[in-house]
């Protein structure tokens, strides 16, 4: 099987809050330095990827944010118009339906529409032969995919899709990509997770559903925000020793050791929790003590993903 | 500043929302303990609470209805129960079944319904779906009127909307608002009105596949009998959120991109006429001197090793740097809210998922701003 970043496409996905999006620009960085051609696609207007790179809103437009890097923030009813686009060669068909409020509606009550044209415009992204006119071509792309919970249950809808439209054109491209994100050669998946209770138990269900329910393949758990171990338990013992000493802003500094000292400890006990809950490779990443996360700490937290 | 007995004060629902993993589950339990502990009858709605957490309140089978956790576990903490904690997990499929249940009017609709695959979606798939069923399950224990207070965990939405709207989407879709029209006894599929419709239809067919629209079709058909007793409903949840006895808690963590969230969902609830009781920031790094850090390097030498004391050093500057991150944010928080209510939570040294840990984080949640400073400075967690 390909490595992660030579693949097609890459999920980066996990619970909420574990730095999904710093770890898919960061994965971003990574590829575009191989020399290959990457974009990294947000879904539903968190626009990190501006943030990042002061960028104003990068919207649903390929924008070259560095170097062999391109960010897309997808928006469902945007790619639905430009699914009919494609879909649609009479023009005056194409715009009667969209403006016609039954398919509006229908558009927005359809449970699961609109996360199936999300993967719809991924896969179309990821294509070597884009559909879109005049469109380029990637050698990669990276999601930011959606949170757990609402995570598994995106990268189901092709699946579900499928089933639901039992025939017809949504069923036969709901198959489609039902088998692009299935297939290990093209698809690989990394799930981001915290050194704490929660993230490491859902990194662990979420490997499961998506192995089990989906047929995905997890290539790698990311072991986020790691904190150094600065502090040796001898070393504890002595900050303990010097905690009765000391006063003022020393004593606030032997505290704030002895904290690092049990983070550090409960977050070992936790990674080590991880490596047994999962059966993917875990990679650990480091904590970065920056009060904001700029392109040169990205960078520096590439180099610690491949 | 204020604790969180100003903002619960006279109210009878705390809402905490915020976006997800920034310790809303853990903070909605620790906001329903305090309030037991100190004499009300609470129950806690949560939506996904870590299974050690659970466990340590004695709540191995956390089901749809709540539980009273034994008194007895509060003992080895120190703590005496006054009132009563009662703890529950939202099961959002069975609460939507349930609600069909209540609404049918027939056994055959009930189970038409139930069967129907697109309903079997909707609990799942319908953004706003998991929400709702939140603020049903809260709207139902208070309809009984069994408890003196309710905590509810929302789910981790994407955004403030899917929360706020999700009453007004559900409804919309069930009502089948555009659909309707459309409709004969035998499925608009096969029966069309109107002309340019037949054409919208043609082109429908071709691009979803006939199947999906029968489904949906049945669906609504089945559905149609019952949307105006859902949709009378549906007010009536929209309505107890903006009683005056709800208080809505935004809860979020101290990093820039949390507490953007955090201003973002303030703003929306004051749009939206909801009232906002305050914000808790969880996993505050707390500030010491500014000066400290030269001081400290000094002091640490005479009382550690060299090699020692440079690293704690080291380590006091990489936390002191996260400490002034978390100031500016809360700083930039204060600006933006009216009320300026914010309740920092200090980053305790181990994860919090036990009783005792909770009852930490009861300590500050109660406190005043000043008491929550004095017991930081001392590293009380």
């Amino acid at each position: 099987m390909p490595e992660l970043l030579d693949k097609r496409l890459v999920f980066v996905t996990g619970k909420g809050g574990v730095g999904k999006s710093t770890i898919s620009v960061s994965l971003g960085l990574a590829a575009a330095a191989r020399g290959k051609r990457t974009i990294v696609c947000e879904i539903g207007g968190q626009e990190t990827a501006s943030r990042v790179f002061r960028r104003a809103e990068i919207g649903f437009h390929e924008v070259e944010v560095a170097d062999n890097l391109w960010a897309i923030s997808i928006d469902p009813d945007q790619s639905l118009r430009e699914y009919l686009l494609l879909q649609l060669k009479v023009r005056a068909m194409r715009d009667m339906l969209v403006r016609s409020r039954i398919f509006n509606y229908l558009a927005a009550a359809t449970p699961g529409l609109k996360e199936l044209v999300t993967i719809g415009k991924i896969w179309e992204l990821a294509q070597p032969d884009r559909r879109v006119k005049k469109a380029q071509d990637y050698d990669l792309v990276i999601v930011d995919a959606p949170a757990t919970g609402h995570g598994i249950g995106f990268l189901q809808t092709p699946r579900t899709f499928a089933g639901i439209a039992r025939v017809g054109p949504i069923h036969n491209q709901a198959e489609e990509l039902d088998r692009f994100i299935t297939d290990h050669d093209a698809t690989g998946v990394a799930i981001v997770s915290l050194p704490e209770e929660m993230p490491v138990n859902e990194s662990a269900s979420l490997e499961q559903s998506l192995t089990d329910d989906i047929g995905m393949e997890v290539d790698r758990v990311y072991m986020n925000a790691l904190y150094p171990e600065r502090f040796s338990k001898s070393d504890a013992s002595e900050l303990e020793r010097a905690l009765e000493e000391a006063d003022g802003p020393a004593k606030a500094a032997v505290r704030a050791a002895l904290s690092e000292f049990r983070r550090s400890k409960s977050q070992r006990e936790q990674l080590q929790r991880l490596k047994r809950a999962v059966s993917s490779p875990v990679k650990t990443l480091p904590f970065i003590f920056k009060p904001s996360l700029d392109v040169p700490s990205l960078e520096r937290l590439s180099g610690a993903l491949v | 500043m204020p604790s969180v007995t100003d903002i619960v004060e006279g109210r009878g629902i705390c809402i905490c929302a915020g976006s997800g993993g920034v310790g809303k589950t853990t903070t909605s339990a620790a906001l329903a303990a305090g309030l037991a502990v100190r004499g009300q009858k609470v129950a806690v709605l949560t939506i996904d609470p870590a299974k050690r957490l659970a466990d340590s309140l004695g709540l191995k089978e956390l089901g749809n209805t709540p539980r009273m956790v034994d008194p007895k576990l509060f003992e080895p903490c120190g703590v005496e129960m006054k009132g009563e904690l009662w703890a529950m997990m939202l099961d959002p499929k069975a609460t939507f079944d349930d609600l069909v249940r209540k609404h049918a009017p027939d056994a055959e609709t009930r189970d038409r319904i139930l069967e129907n695959r697109i309903y079997r979606q909707l609990s799942n798939a319908l953004a706003g779906s998991q929400e709702y069923m939140a603020m049903e399950k809260l709207f139902e224990i208070h309809q009984e009127g069994r408890y003196d207070f309710l905590v509810l965990d929302t789910p981790p939405s994407r955004n403030a909307l899917d929360f706020l709207d999700a009453p007004k989407r559900l409804t919309q879709f069930i009502e089948g608002r555009g659909m309707q029209m459309f409709m004969k006894p035998t499925g608009f599929a096969t029966k069309v009105v109107g002309r340019g419709s037949g054409i919208a239809m043609g082109v429908l067919k071709r691009v979803t596949g006939l199947d999906l629209l029968t489904d949906l079709s049945e669906f609504f058909q089945a559905f149609s009998g019952m949307v105006a007793g859902f949709r009378e409903r549906a007010e009536r949840v929209s309505e107890l959120l903006s009683d005056p006895a709800t208080t809505f808690v935004v809860v979020c963590g101290p990093q820039g991109e949390p507490v953007n969230e955090a201003v973002y969902f303030h703003r929306k609830l004051v749009e939206a006429k909801l009232p906002v009781g305050g914000v808790i920031v969880n996993k505050v790094h707390y500030e010491a001197d500014e000066e400290a850090e030269g001081e400290a390097e000094t002091d640490l030498h005479g009382l550690l090793d060299d090699a020692l004391a440079e690293r704690v050093a080291d380590n006091f500057a990489d936390y002191q740097a996260l400490a002034q991150r978390d100031a500016e944010n809360v700083e930039h928080l204060q600006r933006e809210l009216t009320p300026k209510a914010v309740i920092r939570i200090p980053y305790l040294d181990e994860d919090v998922h036990d009783l005792v840990a909770l009852l930490k984080i009861d300590r500050y949640l109660f406190a005043t701003e000043e008491q929550r400073e004095e017991m930081a400075a001392v590293g009380e967690a």
